[in-house]
């Protein structure tokens, strides 16, 4: 902003040149303190969590929260996460992975084969087929958990892996992404040349739909392998084998306790708790341009 | 919805253009029928039939004898428990608390989404990178164990807020009866803040850079530019985050239900979907498939409500 000002008027009034860019400090101080107090607002938590991972239970209801005190017991904290119930904390980590990879794999695949037919060929209905889509993307999920517990249930599917994989095989909000993502990146004349060269309808949506899509295929892959990460209700309704279910309601299940007794104590839970978001910040941090692209094509439909 | 969808169809015209013959669109038709295959018969799973059984269950009633010695037996009732639904104050009161839960939250929210992407897409604001990161990153959280750290940062005893307020002779128990709306308002502002941020700021970053430059170059403030020039040109990012905020707050659980194991006053039957679980529970599965119609079903007309006044409006003007 200072520069622009100074360049601006600088030909008109060389005197001014060196008051102009001061008006603008006070401001961008303002915004500057905004943005840091707000900033406080979000990271605080997480920077509390990080700090009481390393306490004893019992430092955590002594001084203050927002600092370390007490025995450094990161170690021993990670130790008995790692070992309780028969080392089952592990085996949650595992099969939200197994969850995640699994389910979101197979849902980009699905999501960019549904969404490249309905960019790229002509059939009656394919509005209707859209639509039907787009509107899928408004229900709310949690209300779909039970009815999908009673008619997964005669068929044997609950309390298996197969009662959670396969509704995350299936990602509206995906096929939405992928119809934008085909008909923006995947010109019709190369379809056409593949056609002219004799390659087969499937051949040329692997060669060049797949390969033109493949980095909005990430941000697809990213926002289903999230969603599934985080749920929580399908899991905790489908799964009740506890070696079968997902960190987020192995977590909520330690909560729960409320560590009285013999239960879980608070700081095994916090430091679990921590350990478990690593994943997911890690691959926020490096995975940050794809982001932006799914969310940039959310909003600018 | 059909506008956007719309929108968002090519300008060029499908590979069929031009002097295409019948058999090659119908060979086309195959195709796309056989790649779209996959997507339906997971959707016919895990969303037709189960949307499907539910609507059929709600038309059923459960009738037990008196006893309840035998087994309850079935029997259609027609729009019976739509009535017995909307006449009962425990489903009533979990709706009017979501709604008033989310009258309130998702102004602030998304007011908050918008001043600070606003703020990070003005001219000359430092570390950009920085803030942006710390604003998204409680999205990386999944909502039950940011639900979780913030059920110990509010339980009595625990709490570090509870402990400062306390400090200087303020008594506030955040996990108490009035105190339950607003702690989980913050909890769900705190979650999704960031993540609705991001979407309007990447709006904001698609606004030619001349547009503003213009702007200030007729002497617009600031204020001025993101008020006149600035949020006109988001308003689609600003409906969308609405819409889905609007769903969200309807399907509201985790977060009070993750809440309730340091708040004993928690109600069970705090939102609506804690009455549907709360039926199914009792094994009055065609009661809670009611009380889940009758939420998508509010949640639709709240949502596509508000999609056709803001169409209506703009419009207007």
């Amino acid at each position: 902003m200072t520069t622009l000002q100074t360049t601006r008027t600088a030909p008109a009034q060389p005197v001014v040149r060196s008051r102009r860019p001061t008006p603008a400090h006070p401001s961008r101080w303002l915004t500057l303190g905004v943005l840091g107090l707000v900033s406080v607002y979000f990271l605080a938590p997480v920077w509390w969590l990080v700090v009481s991972s390393t306490k004893s239970n019992s430092a955590l209801f002594n001084g203050s929260g927002f600092w370390f005190s007490g025995r450094f017991a990161l170690l021993s904290n990670l130790q008995d996460v790692f070992t309780r119930q028969g080392a089952i904390y592990p085996r949650w980590l595992l099969n939200t992975a197994l969850y995640a990879v699994g389910g979101a794999a197979v849902s980009t695949l699905v999501s960019a084969l549904a969404g490249y037919a309905l960019a790229k060929y002509a059939f009656r209905g394919r509005e209707t087929v859209f639509n039907i889509v787009l509107a899928a993307v408004l229900v709310p999920q949690p209300l779909l958990a039970v009815p999908l517990y009673l008619l997964f249930s005669p068929v044997h599917l609950v309390n298996t892996y197969w009662g959670v994989l396969i509704p995350s095989m299936v990602s509206p909000f995906g096929v939405y992404l992928a119809r934008i993502y085909a008909a923006a990146s995947v010109p019709d004349e190369l379809i056409e040349a593949g056609r002219v060269d004799g390659a087969g309808e499937v051949r040329i949506f692997a060669t060049i739909g797949l390969r033109l899509m493949s980095p909005a295929l990430v941000t697809v892959f990213l926002f289903q392998f999230v969603g599934i990460w985080s749920n929580y209700l399908l899991p905790a309704l489908m799964l009740a084998d506890d070696k079968l279910q997902p960190v987020t309601v192995g977590l909520v299940g330690w909560q729960a306790q409320r560590g009285i007794g013999d239960a879980v104590p608070f700081n095994i839970v916090i430091t679990a708790a921590a350990v478990s978001v690593i994943p997911l910040i890690i691959m926020f941090l490096s995975l940050q341009r794809f982001w932006r692209s799914g969310l940039s094509a959310g909003s600018v439909k | 919805m059909s506008a956007p969808a719309t929108s968002v169809t090519p300008a060029r015209p499908p590979t069929s253009a031009g002097p295409a013959t019948s058999p090659h669109k119908r060979r086309q038709a195959r195709t796309a029928a056989a790649f779209l295959l996959p997507f339906a018969a997971l959707f016919a799973v895990a969303y037709a039939a189960p949307i499907g059984y539910t609507l059929y269950q709600s038309l059923f009633k459960m009738h037990r004898d008196g006893l309840g010695l035998s087994a309850p037996t079935k029997a259609f009732a027609g729009l019976g428990n739509y009535s017995d639904a909307l006449h009962d104050p425990v489903f009533r009161g979990a709706l009017l608390r979501v709604l008033l839960i989310g009258a309130v939250q998702v102004p602030v929210m998304l007011g908050l989404a918008l001043g600070l992407a606003l703020l990070l897409d003005a001219k000359g604001t430092l570390f950009k990178r920085f803030f942006r990161l710390a604003f998204f990153l409680p999205y990386a959280l999944p909502g039950v164990v940011g639900a979780l750290m913030w059920s110990y940062l509010v339980a009595p005893g625990l709490s570090p807020i509870t402990s400062a307020a306390h400090a200087v002779g303020v008594h506030l128990d955040l996990t108490s009866g009035p105190m339950l709306a607003p702690t989980i308002g913050n909890m769900l502002t705190w979650g999704w803040t960031g993540y609705n941020m991001l979407i309007i700021y990447s709006a904001l970053q698609a606004i030619p850079p001349e547009l503003a430059e213009a702007a200030r170059m007729d002497g617009c403030s600031a204020w001025g530019i993101a008020w006149h020039v600035k949020i006109p040109i988001v308003r689609p990012a600003l409906v969308l985050t609405t819409v889905f905020s609007i769903i969200g707050t309807a399907q509201l659980y985790n977060e009070p239900a993750v809440l309730q194991h340091v708040a004993p006053n928690l109600s069970s039957n705090y939102t609506p979907i804690f009455a549907a679980y709360n039926a199914v529970n009792d094994n009055n599965f065609g009661y809670a498939a009611t009380e889940s119609v009758v939420l998508a079903a509010l949640a639709f007309v709240l949502s596509f409500g508000f999609l056709k006044l803001v169409q209506r409006r703009g419009a207007a003007l």
